[in-house]
């Protein structure tokens, strides 16, 4: 498993990923890889802990629309909590939240997603 | 009194972009940003950079220069690239994007733009200066 990838656990059914330092294009295609491997064993929906990941750059939150992109084929949904307000702006501004929740804690996040 | 300044030189290395955030976290500390100003700096930064490096086809190095104002902080990347054209840099849409076969990058002049107060783009075939400004409320 990847450094960035501090952990991944289940709960409601959904896969939860909590990451760990920068989000660019390796710490994307770290999330990817997970998010695919599972979708390819029938889970679609992904939620992603980025209480520790402090900085992101636009390489990698493309990534994450990719991610997005697969989901929307197989009905799946993903969604982040615990962001630094910074990655929250970033990901209004690049449109994620348009296809993706933002959710402030992980109780939240599991009954919401 | 002449506006103090500081000055990097990064080579061209993945993740080089952080030892420039890490300096303008110092500078914001020190000019008493709001934490929200301090992350709009280093996200607009680190796009600044990752431009630098990956489009520019620069074989050298980045300079980076902040200049602490009175009411102000102005950082310039500088490169010794290609140069671009910024009239044909399209401006991105998420919409265009998802479920397209468009590719999902090309994102860091928006951001940059959104995210200081003012920026300059001067760019030739010797290279690029991206000029950056953060107006400073107290």
């Amino acid at each position: 498993m990847s450094d960035f990838i501090k952990s991944t656990k289940e709960s409601n059914q959904i896969v939860i990923i909590e990451t760990d330092g920068y989000l660019n294009n390796e710490g994307g295609e770290a999330i990817s890889a997970i998010c695919y491997e599972k979708m390819k064993a029938g889970q679609n929906k992904f939620l992603i802990n980025m209480a520790a990941t402090k900085v992101v750059n636009s390489i990698g939150v493309s990534i994450l629309i990719e991610i997005i992109e697969k989901l929307q084929e197989v009905d799946g949904k993903i969604g982040y909590y615990n962001l630094a307000p910074i990655v929250s702006k970033t990901f209004n501004i690049m449109g994620l939240t348009k296809y993706s929740t933002v959710f402030a804690t992980e109780e939240e996040a599991v009954s919401g997603l | 009194m002449k506006q103090p300044s500081v000055e990097l030189k990064l080579p061209i290395i993945p993740n080089m972009e952080l030892i420039a955030t890490q300096t303008a976290e110092v500078i914001a500390r020190h000019m008493h940003l709001t934490e929200d100003q301090a992350g709009e700096i280093s996200m607009a930064l680190i796009e600044a950079c990752i431009n630098a490096f990956e489009h520019s086809k620069a074989e050298n190095n980045v300079f980076i220069h902040f200049l602490i104002e009175e009411d102000s902080l102005v950082v310039k990347v500088i490169d010794q690239g290609i140069g671009f054209d910024k009239t044909k840099v399209e401006i991105p849409k998420i919409e265009n994007k998802i479920g397209k076969d468009e590719r999902k990058r090309g994102w860091g002049l928006q951001l940059i733009q959104e995210l200081m107060d003012s920026v300059e783009f001067e760019s030739n075939s010797e290279g690029t200066t991206v000029t950056m400004k953060k107006n400073i409320t107290k």
